[in-house]
């Protein structure tokens, strides 16, 4: 009896100083958080990450800078390792005291398309504090097969009769009101509250012409049903992803040009595994992550770095080679200051609204 | 402890869960989202102006115009839909089958809302089965827009909403004892009148009941109409949700959930007298 009461109690505490050991062990304690966009959480991407370094990575996806950092002011200093970011909001976080400087001497920098670098938002007060991962564009998708590619190549099309109720617009005021810049002629990067009045009717007739307005998914359902024929704000990150099922879906930069989208890593300034953190940045900059990055199954995009390892198929997809010559009719994201932004949006609610 | 002191404290120990659970998650809450509703966003500073502008911008009190029209509109057919559902069910069903029979009304709960609202999306598309029909037994000759439209946020809601009243309806005339009919049909009454007089106005307030919570549950809802209505227009939901993704305009965002809930009071108050617990 007394061996077997010896037996149970050795075998508590053995149980006890393994619960003990693994509580304190390094490796598992070392999760990775990370606030991210869903093509972030794809298994294919996070998984060889993990496995490498013996690591889990926890996520959270958001949508929208201003719900992302609503996520950060929610939670614990140290919470969150990484973010994934617009690459022309990372000043805003920077102004919170969110992200911490990261080593250029350790990341690709080099490698990256130079458009997409993006200097002037990803660097402050000469400190890199993001690095962009994947871009597209916002410009006109479209099913080739019911819509003729040459119209596609004018914004004209857009609001013109040919193509009534057969449009849909992409729920996201910022890269569709640069849109109605380009259509207008206007550089989206000088954007100012007097141009206002010419985007907002110019906005109007695209709305008189659309048969809905969707974010990510609807947008991209109705393109692929043929609910509508053309997508505005369309471009990769719709037509891609389904290139094998519907190889009709495509793209064009039309001859005003087109808003080009870029999504950015960063840091935590409070982030308790900064090594792993860079790690983590690191793997995803590296050409396997890049190219797992681009293929998402959440989105395609094109990936930030040009020695990104993708198969020629997928670069074909992606129309890899054609980035030069894109990249150079495109033109900056908006990136208006908060009052222009709220005017923006403004706008946009009224264009929701006509009828 | 005296038997009576411990017989005063008894129900407020029995109480004492849910209102710390209604202090913790409705009333600080509501408490803050209130004062955030009087902040700037810029630098936090108290202000009216969220208020201001939701009165002053036509694109955003059309959204509250949009919201009433579409829950009303939802909230009567629900009911009249419903009404004779649940009739049948409880009447006509013999008692034996009358669970299997709710148990098949209550079905489609057992999907996921949004699942069941993408179902729709793509039943009401252009190329989708309504059209099909329409078009293949030559009733149209193009397809119709359905999908993508106020009607379509209509027929989402109504679907969801059926199933909650018929419950509620069901369960009022079940309550009901046959002996209110009997009489009425001893004093002279016909079947219609009967049920005009008598049962209609015993069971109104399981109608009312069922309709309050179809009008707070849709007046609320974002799911349905994003998914269904295209963005062809904004009802409140989507407008506050609209403040909240890029810009993080949270008071903004508080002000328009107040303005909803002073709505939902009001609707409170005009059925109050038919959501009291007792029967009189």
């Amino acid at each position: 009896m007394k061996s077997v009461l010896r037996t149970h109690v050795r075998a508590s505490v053995l149980a006890a100083a393994t619960l003990a050991l693994v509580a304190v062990s390094p490796a598992l304690s070392q999760d990775l958080n990370a606030l991210i966009w869903c093509d972030h959480a794809d298994p294919a991407l996070l998984q060889p990450f993990e496995e490498a370094n013996g690591v889990k990575v926890n996520v959270k996806e958001f949508e929208g800078t201003g719900a992302g950092l609503a996520i950060v002011e929610q939670s614990q200093p140290g919470d969150w390792d990484v973010m994934v970011i617009d690459t022309i909001d990372i000043p805003r976080g920077v102004a919170k005291g969110l992200f911490a400087a990261l080593p250029e001497d350790q990341l690709p920098i080099a490698d990256l398309f130079p458009e997409v670098k993006m200097d002037a938002s990803t660097v402050v007060d000469g400190k890199r504090y993001g690095i962009t991962e994947k871009f597209g564009y916002n410009t006109i998708g479209f099913n080739n097969t019911k819509v003729d590619a040459a119209d596609m190549q004018s914004m004209a099309s857009l609001t013109g009769e040919k193509y009534k109720g057969r449009i849909a617009i992409y729920d996201y005021y910022l890269p569709v009101i640069g849109m109605a810049a380009l259509a207008l002629g206007k550089e989206t990067a000088k954007l100012t509250e007097a141009d206002l009045p010419a985007i907002r009717d110019e906005l109007m007739k695209m709305k008189a012409n659309a048969k809905l307005v969707g974010e990510v998914t609807a947008s991209q359902t109705a393109l692929a049903t043929g609910e509508v024929d053309i997508l505005v704000g369309g471009g990769e990150w719709v037509t891609a992803g389904l290139a094998k099922e519907n190889p009709a879906l495509d793209f064009s930069i039309p001859k005003e040009g087109a808003v080009l989208w870029s999504q950015a890593l960063a840091m935590f300034e409070a982030s308790r595994n900064k090594d792993l953190a860079l790690k983590f940045i690191q793997y995803i900059m590296s050409p396997e992550g890049q190219a797992r990055l681009a293929t998402s199954s959440c989105y395609w995009g094109m990936p930030a770095s040009t020695k990104a390892a993708l198969t020629e198929e997928e670069k074909k997809t992606l129309r890899f080679d054609e980035q030069p010559g894109f990249l150079a009719r495109a033109q900056a994201y908006p990136a208006p200051d908060a009052e222009l932004d709220k005017k923006m949006q403004d706008i946009w609610t009224e264009m929701l609204q006509a009828q | 402890m005296s038997e009576s002191q411990s017989g005063r404290l008894l129900p407020w120990a029995l109480v004492t869960p849910a209102l710390l659970w209604t202090l913790v998650f409705f009333i600080i809450p509501f408490v803050a989202m209130f004062v955030l509703s009087f902040m700037q966003h810029e630098d936090g500073r108290a202000t009216f102006e969220n208020y201001r502008q939701f009165f002053d911008n036509p694109s955003y009190w059309r959204a509250l115009v949009n919201s009433l029209q579409v829950t009303l509109t939802v909230t009567a057919i629900s009911v009249l839909l419903a009404y004779p559902f649940a009739w049948i069910l409880a009447e006509i069903v013999p008692v034996r089958y009358q669970r299997l029979a709710l148990m098949l009304a209550v079905l489609p709960f057992w999907t996921s809302y949004v699942v069941r609202s993408y179902s729709w999306l793509l039943v009401l598309a252009q190329n989708g089965v309504v059209n099909q029909a329409l078009t293949g037994s030559g009733i149209v000759d193009d397809p119709l827009q359905i999908a993508n439209t106020r009607g379509a946020t209509i027929i989402g809601f109504v679907h969801f909403f059926v199933m909650l009243l018929t419950l509620t309806i069901f369960a009022n005339l079940k309550q009901l004892s046959p002996s209110y009919r009997r009489a009425a049909a001893d004093l002279g009454a016909g079947p219609v009148r009967v049920f005009l007089h008598v049962i209609l106005p015993l069971t109104l307030p399981g109608i009312m009941v069922g309709a309050f919570l179809t009008f707070v549950l849709a007046i609320g809802d974002y799911i349905t109409p994003q998914i269904l209505g295209g963005n062809n227009e904004l009802l409140m939901p989507q407008l506050i949700m609209m403040q909240i993704g890029r810009r993080g305009d949270f008071p903004l965002a508080s002000a328009l959930a107040i303005i909803l809930m002073v709505v939902v009071t009001i609707a409170y108050i005009i059925c109050s007298r038919w959501l009291k617990i007792e029967r009189t």
